[in-house]
């Protein structure tokens, strides 16, 4: 005699439990929350050093860099003049859950911060099934990967808010369509804001400050 | 591999009812899973097989319910599947919906021998 049992749970519950609590918190606290995902190597880390030489002495920014082996992220920002860095060591996971953001969270000071960043372990699939309770996640893409990364990641681009497509420097060094990518990607998410951006050459990155500056309620 | 802890989260949720409700034995737990959820189902099983085998869920089966993306237009408030991941409304052309389904990652039920 076989007995079925109705459950009716997410699986996720717990971790959407904690991100519920983390939302609130920062909402609470009036900090913007934005959690940087892409693949290894899309200039996540590199685009945080340039907002923090930027931006450090306008808006106050925490940052938390999830690595799966190593602190080089966070020192990178520690060196590149951030005060409230914290680096998650997920011991090999793929992505970062909502219980290690709320711990790291926990270890920061958030008195007078306006802006938190989490950078993401690098990966588009994992980490899209993780709500960490930011108020955006925000992709990037460099040029140096297919065009097709979007199509590929479906899950992520539907979730992100913002695309920041990186190394436009290198552009025409690869075979790689601006325009195929970005339709790509409004495709999947027709409400994406698209940033062209070079970590290098300083491109682009005005736009980008602009936009950091108008979400912390400035201009 | 994010899946290897999905399948841990569902082992241990399943676990947690077998001791509430008394049982020793499960032959089939039902899992929803939608084609936004990120959730790949080969490794999900694959996950789950590398997990139960010293566990009460040994002979258990995952019965996946696959669940498609349905959207909901935002300006002609027309329903409709969403096929290949081209989030753009059939009737209007808008780019501005609601998911409906096919975020679902879900434990649905078990069945006990
Ligand atoms: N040419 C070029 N290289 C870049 C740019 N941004 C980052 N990089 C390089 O790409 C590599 C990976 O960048 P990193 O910020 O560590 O990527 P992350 O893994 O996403 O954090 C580093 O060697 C960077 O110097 C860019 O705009 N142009
Ligand atoms: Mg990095
Ligand atoms: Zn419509």
């Amino acid at each position: 005699m076989s007995k079925k049992i109705e459950i009716e749970k997410k699986v996720l519950s717990e971790n959407d439990r904690i991100a519920a609590e983390i939302r609130k918190e920062l909402k609470k606290r009036r900090i913007v929350s934005l959690n940087l995902v892409s693949s290894p190597g899309s200039g996540k880390t590199s685009l945080l050093e340039k907002t923090l030489a930027a931006l450090k002495n306008e808006i106050r920014m925490a940052l938390i860099a999830g690595d799966v082996q190593t602190e080089n992220d966070a020192n990178r920002l520690i060196n590149a003049g951030g005060e409230a860095v914290r680096p998650i060591v997920t011991g090999g996971a793929c992505h970062l859950d909502a219980r290690m953001a709320e711990k790291a969270i926990a270890s920061i000071n958030l008195e007078g911060i306006e802006l938190l960043f989490i950078e993401n372990v690098g990966n588009l699939v994992c980490p899209s099934s993780y709500d960490l309770g930011e108020d955006m996640k925000v992709a990037l893409i460099s040029t140096t990967e297919g065009d097709d990364k979007p199509l590929k990641y479906p899950a992520m681009f539907r979730r992100a808010s913002v695309i920041v497509i990186n190394k436009i420097d290198l552009l025409g060094l690869s075979d790689f369509d601006m325009a195929k990518v970005k339709k790509n990607a409004l495709q999947i998410n027709g409400g994406l804001k698209i940033f062209e951006i070079s970590c290098r050459t300083g491109d682009g990155l005005n736009e980008w400050y602009n936009w950091l500056r108008s979400l912390t309620g400035r201009q | 591999m994010h899946e290897l802890r999905i399948a841990e989260s569902i082992v241990q949720s399943v676990l947690e009812e077998m001791a509430r409700q008394n049982l020793h034995s499960i032959k089939t737990i039902g899992l929803r899973i939608g084609a936004l959820s990120g959730v790949n189902i080969d490794s999900l099983r694959f996950g789950f097989e590398s997990i139960v085998p010293e566990t009460a869920l040994a002979h258990a089966r995952l019965q996946v319910e696959e669940v498609a993306v349905q959207g909901e237009c935002r300006h002609c408030g027309k329903n409709f599947e969403v096929n290949e991941f081209i989030f753009v409304c059939p009737h209007c052309f808008s780019t501005d919906m609601a998911i409906k389904t096919g975020q679902e990652l879900d434990l649905v039920y078990i069945e006990a021998e």
